[in-house]
């Protein structure tokens, strides 16, 4: 049997929920498959307050936003989510294949709007593979989200703002973190965050990377070294720092299978970190009526993620027929909202990667009409 | 070790179970994944590499990975970081590659 489904969401992170309670607001019936036990993405673990303005929740906890946007999805009739439900596949008949406890579902959406985020990047370095070594995302889960102490002695790697903000939590949950390591001559996140670990006495090693991790059956030490300015490790600067847990804040990285499946136009692009689905103004992919949002189609912050599902749910909603004239007006409104968000100097990046993405579009919209 | 005093979070852990870890008996909670509980009790090694059967933990503990496969219930490659702990579950290092079920 196939299910017949108005707008699937897949994925019910930041993105993901705004993008159904966008579409729903309009009229719009959606579907959420979301393939862990509940909804909420990343939020469900980020103690840490967000910044941006009231319209993002700035002030808020992540865990409370995320809260509220569950919550938000739940008491709506037009929205229905779908938890334990891993989307496996999308194919050329528009088909949509989940697998949801043992059993494998298909459903025909009219819009699909895929919102399933990112993973986190690796390092190479000999040891890597050591228990022990673990990304700041995992220690984040276990130590948040499941109550359990992830560590005793921490080194970090990354002082990117999930660094900092990692760091800060392992802290607050009584961790000792022995330094942050980061291969850039400056740390890269927000100065409040690198002051109060600061303060809190942890050292933050700039020009430094890890050499090697050592252990017999877990992680025991880190070898770190010095830099130089051309990223490459000068020899006699190791340091032996003893261990028992190697936390890697080194980015993340767009989580596209589903759009390579699905067929969109892929393309490299270093400033959103990966490769992400070329999208139009709409947020709308190469293949009609599969919109991306959110950190898969480039790596942002929540709080753009979740315009950008707001703005992909009012597109998709409109679309379809639902109050054009209101989904017109909305979209224009987080398009604003976003322009917003990327003014300041951390959307430098974001707004050079979309550029070259808008580029690579436009260049073969012109190629269809040549031929 | 669990977590019991936390500035911002309190852990609703659910009702507390008990299962085995390559037989021996281990304590958990029903609303924890297995890598949860497994970590609660100091365990880090969740299997080992196919080829050179190097010692392997988690990595991503939300199910992108693949680095905490590990033989539960006779079910070989379970994704442990995602997968709730149940009474009685067996939990088990895997030796290779395991083989699938066709039940």
């Amino acid at each position: 049997m196939i299910r017949d489904v108005e707008v699937l969401v897949i994925g019910g992170g930041p993105a993901g929920l705004c993008a159904a309670a966008a579409a729903a607001s309009l009229g719009a019936h959606v579907l959420i498959c979301e393939r862990d036990y509940v909804p909420g993405g990343q939020l469900v673990k980020q103690t840490h307050k967000f910044f941006g303005s009231e319209k993002q929740y700035a002030g808020d906890r992540g865990i409370a936003i995320g809260r509220r946007l569950i919550e938000e999805a739940h008491q709506n009739p037009n929205i229905e989510v779908l938890t334990e439900a891993t989307v496996i596949g999308i194919y050329e008949d528009g088909i949509v294949t989940v697998f949801h406890r043992n059993q494998h579902i298909k459903i025909r959406p009219k819009r699909t709007i895929i919102t399933t985020g990112a993973s986190e990047k690796f390092l190479a370095f000999p040891g890597n593979d050591l228990p022990g070594i673990y990304g700041a995302g995992a220690v984040q889960t276990l130590m948040n989200v499941a109550g359990v102490k992830p560590a005793e002695k921490v080194l970090m790697v990354g002082a990117g703002n999930i660094g900092l903000i990692v760091s800060y939590q392992l802290l607050q949950a009584g961790v000792e973190v022995v330094g942050i390591v980061e291969a850039a001559p400056r740390i890269g996140g927000y100065l409040v965050h690198a002051s109060k670990i600061r303060r809190a006495g942890v050292p933050i090693l700039t020009g430094h990377t890890v050499k090697e991790a050592y252990g017999k059956d877990k992680l025991e030490g880190v070898i770190v070294c010095k830099l130089d300015e051309k990223f490459q490790q000068i020899s006699g600067t190791e340091q032996d720092i003893p261990c028992d847990t190697l936390c890697l804040a080194v980015g993340l990285t767009p989580l596209t299978e589903l759009c390579w499946q699905a067929g969109c136009e892929m393309a490299f692009i270093r400033e959103l970190s990966g490769h992400v689905p070329l999208v139009d103004e709409n947020l709308e992919t190469t293949v009609p009526g599969i919109y991306a949002a959110g950190d898969v189609s480039g790596i942002e912050e929540a709080s753009s993620a979740m315009v950008e599902g707001r703005l992909a749910g009012y597109a998709a909603a409109g679309s379809l027929g639902y109050e054009p004239e209101k989904a017109h007006e909305r979209r224009e409104a987080a398009a604003a909202e976003l322009s917003e968000l990327r003014s300041g100097p951390t959307g430098e990046k974001i707004l050079a990667g979309l550029e070259k993405t808008a580029a690579k579009l436009a260049a073969r919209k012109g190629e269809a009409k040549g031929c | 070790m669990r977590l019991s005093e936390h500035p911002i979070l309190d852990f609703d852990r659910g009702e507390r179970i008990t299962f085995y870890y390559n037989g021996q008996e281990i304590e958990g909670y029903t609303e924890e994944t297995i890598a949860a509980a497994l970590h609660a009790a100091g365990i880090r090694r969740l299997g080992h590499s196919h080829e050179l059967g190097r010692p392997r933990g988690l990595f991503c503990a939300i199910g992108n990975c693949s680095s905490c496969f590990m033989t539960v219930d006779g079910e070989p490659n379970v994704r442990v970081c995602v997968t709730k702990v149940q009474a009685g579950m067996r939990v088990e290092e895997q030796e290779g590659k395991g083989v699938i079920r066709n039940d």
